[in-house]
């Protein structure tokens, strides 16, 4: 499905000439081109943050917006995350929608209390009078050999936080639909963009895929919704974001080795599509769930408690996880020790109660 | 430069701010129109006398007994809310007693689709602004956490947070310069918030993006039981604007003729184009923080006495009395008004209010997740088994 990552060069050109057709794209050349067609389809549409104008941000995400749709649509703010979404949830209020980039995982701490005290609770506080659609952009987790503080999967905090919804897309078509779903949506939206997965490519044509997503019937139809990524009979693994590649690699693995793994890839943090995970693990008796956090009160541990209760009676062996340690993001040298790989997800499998063992 | 730039409203940045290469035969150089003055600004001293200002006109009677109506009826609103606490009838309130002159100015010199961002302190601001006194003291009876809409009246809900509401307010008016409304925010403060980060950075925002934004600080001396010489060693908070480049002011905020004539003119600067401001008024919190609050842990009566002379009610009435403005018979009809909003208050918080637990759900998203539509029928199940 997803080609070796590779990085892109120069020939990924800028957002004001729209491609059409069937042709290779990368994860990151999707965010930009939905980013562009969201801009398009609606004025209100408004895009700020560190670095995102000329320089079209440090992971050019935002390439070419400012000069296709102009600065007061596409602009660089002052240094300070607090800023950015504070300065979002007025915008959002007073008609705007909205997307914000916080550059990196770990710096948008600074934005934290804004996100909790206001993006997700101004609807809840107003009785629903105060709306706030807009989407926070996060570039997140490990992978790419970053230094400290750029690294980090946050998805706990956000995901523990009442009021957000929080999507985190695996493949290039899903970077495109998702974020085109996530700017239409009523509600804040968290939008967490595996760095690693920036490079990878598909084949895909782009204007099925803009229909898709202009269909009022399929728009948001991304949201709380988790899709089965490969079909599988034996044992399902739960995974999301980054994890997804090393899970449908495991799956690879484990099938030349004649065991039948379904990979389901959840997209949706919140709200959580309890339906299509619990269908499959019933299906299956067995669940792994992989995830690059720190397994302890991580959104991992959430996804096993829900399957342990509403599939206890198919389950042949106790939910695992496969998770990241319970430490601070490693530096570049150790991270390979630390992220869930496809060994330590078959050798997770291998335990889970196997007849034949 | 000058100090209204109505040709400026179209800059993304700030630049018609900026100082450099300007010389002073174009006007008043950036340094001397953002300076404060040296002392706060005052029209009507505490003996209810006129001090003239080359800067600041006083407004004229008829205005100031409009606003003065205002005040009466916000120390009204005060005690009144006082008294509710006391007898039960709300989970708290933060007095603004003494603080009115801030917070009807506040109110007052905005349009009908300005924006007004307060605090959890300035209730008399939000209701002086039309809000219905009971939506706004929803919040402090403990009904929910906000009871008016914020689109009806342009007042955002009251925040408890420091200096996070600083930043919506910005980006109000950011909204509203792209889209090319005439809008003005004022977003309100009090001493202690200028020490949060989100001061800073709605301070820097404002002025980067050159919006039109008044920041009123109200400096009542104390946060909680912190002075302000544990807050800053800034000369004022109003030379604190400096900084970002924009002009502060000091004005006496128990002083409602300057209040008004300090604030409408930033209002009307923002309007033209001329970028954002920072208000300082000093005044005095008279009372508790909160009635959960013991003053008198952490400053002498004698220091909340020498603020009574200065009382904003007792200096405006002397200097409308003295200008035959505020006759005995004019008082009374005031005193009236304000015992009728004492009186709708307390009918209101007398009545239980209405609750529904179904609305614990109702407002997390605009569509309820599968995780809520259970969690609510769990709720509403176990009510229905108690009713049984």
């Amino acid at each position: 499905m997803t080609d070796t990552a590779v990085r892109s060069g120069s020939a990924e050109k800028a957002a004001g000439n729209p491609r059409t057709g069937l042709q290779p794209l990368t994860f990151a050349k999707a965010l930009n081109t939905a980013l562009a067609d969201a801009m398009e389809a609606d004025p209100s549409v408004i895009i700020f943050g560190e670095d995102v104008g000329p320089l079209g941000g440090v992971f050019r995400i935002t390439d070419g917006l400012t000069a296709r749709f102009g600065e007061e649509r596409c602009f660089d703010t002052p240094l300070a995350e607090a800023g950015i979404m504070g300065m979002a949830v007025g915008m959002a209020m007073n008609g705007m929608r909205p997307v914000v980039e916080m550059q990196f995982d770990a710096f948008a701490y600074p934005a934290f209390e804004q996100v909790v005290s206001h993006v997700a609770k101004m609807p809840n506080r107003t009785k629903g009078k105060v709306k706030l659609p807009l989407v926070m952009r996060i570039p997140y987790a490990g992978g790419i050999g970053g230094v400290e503080h750029h690294c980090d999967s946050s998805e706990s905090y956000y995901a523990h936080t009442p009021g957000l919804t929080v999507l985190a897309p695996a493949t290039v078509r899903d970077a495109y639909l998702m974020l085109r779903d996530a700017i239409r949506f009523p509600d804040p939206v968290v939008f967490l963009e595996p760095k690693k997965l920036y490079w990878t490519k598909e084949t895909l044509d782009l204007d099925e895929l803009r229909k898709e997503a202009d269909d009022a019937a399929t728009a948001g139809s991304t949201v709380g919704r988790a899709v089965v990524a490969r079909s599988g009979t034996d044992a399902t693994l739960i995974a999301y974001g980054p994890s997804v590649p090393t899970a449908l690699a495991a799956a690879e693995a484990a099938a030349s080795e004649g065991r039948s793994l379904e990979v389901i890839d959840v997209r949706s943090l919140v709200p959580f599509d309890d339906e299509t995970v619990t269908a499959s693990v019933r299906k299956t008796g067995r669940a792994v769930v992989i995830a690059e956090a720190p397994g302890f009160a991580s959104v991992a541990a959430e996804i096993v408690a829900r399957v342990q209760e509403r599939c206890f009676n198919s389950l042949a062996a106790p939910v695992r996880r496969v998770t990241g340690f319970d430490i601070p993001y490693p530096a570049p040298k150790l991270e390979h020790f630390f992220l869930p790989s496809v060994d330590r997800i078959l050798d997770t499998v291998d335990e889970l109660q196997w007849e034949d063992a | 430069m000058t100090i209204s730039t109505g040709n400026s409203a179209n800059n993304q940045y700030g630049e018609s701010m900026k100082p450099t290469g300007r010389s002073s035969d174009q006007g008043p150089t950036a340094e001397e129109y953002m300076l404060p003055s040296a002392q706060p600004v005052q029209l009507v001293d505490p003996s209810g006398e006129h001090i003239h200002n080359d800067r600041y006109p006083l407004p004229d009677g008829e205005a100031l007994l409009s606003a003065y109506e205002k005040l009466v009826v916000g120390r009204r609103i005060n005690d009144q809310a006082n008294a509710l606490v006391r007898q039960g009838r709300m989970a708290v309130y933060p007095s603004s007693h003494g603080q009115e002159a801030c917070q009807v100015a506040a109110a007052v010199v905005l349009e009908k689709d300005d924006w007004l961002f307060p605090t959890y302190r300035d209730t008399v601001a939000v209701i002086t602004r039309g809000v219905d006194p009971l939506g706004v003291l929803t919040l402090l009876r403990g009904d929910w956490h906000s009871g008016y809409d914020p689109y009806e009246y342009k007042t955002a809900t009251q925040a408890t947070p420091l200096a996070t509401q600083l930043l919506h307010a910005v980006g109000v008016a950011h909204a509203a310069k792209l889209r090319g409304e005439n809008t003005v925010v004022l977003a309100l403060c009090g001493d202690g918030a200028t020490s949060e980060g989100d001061f800073h950075e709605a301070l820097n925002f404002a002025a980067v993006f050159h919006v039109p934004v008044v920041f009123l600080v109200q400096n009542n001396e104390y946060a909680i039981s912190v002075p302000l010489k544990h807050q800053t060693v800034a000369p004022s908070l109003a030379h604190k604007a400096i900084g970002y480049g924009m002009p502060g002011e000091r004005v006496d905020g128990n002083d409602l003729a300057a209040m008004l004539s300090v604030l409408g003119k930033a209002v009307d600067r923002a309007r033209d184009g001329g970028g954002p401001a920072l208000v300082e008024a000093h005044t005095y919190r008279m009372q508790a923080h909160t009635n959960a609050d013991d003053p008198s842990r952490y400053r002498p009566q004698s220091d909340v006495d020498e603020w009574v002379p200065k009382d904003p009610i007792t200096r405006m009435r002397t200097y409308l009395g003295n200008l035959n403005l505020l006759t005995a018979e004019e008082e009374q009809r005031i005193a009236g008004a304000a015992e009728e909003t004492a009186s709708t208050l307390r009918d209101g918080l007398n009545s239980e209010p209405e609750i529904n637990p179904a609305d614990l759900f109702e407002y997390v998203y605009t569509e309820k997740t599968s995780q809520l539509r259970e969690q609510a029928a769990l709720l509403a199940d176990e009510l229905s088994r108690e009713g049984a």
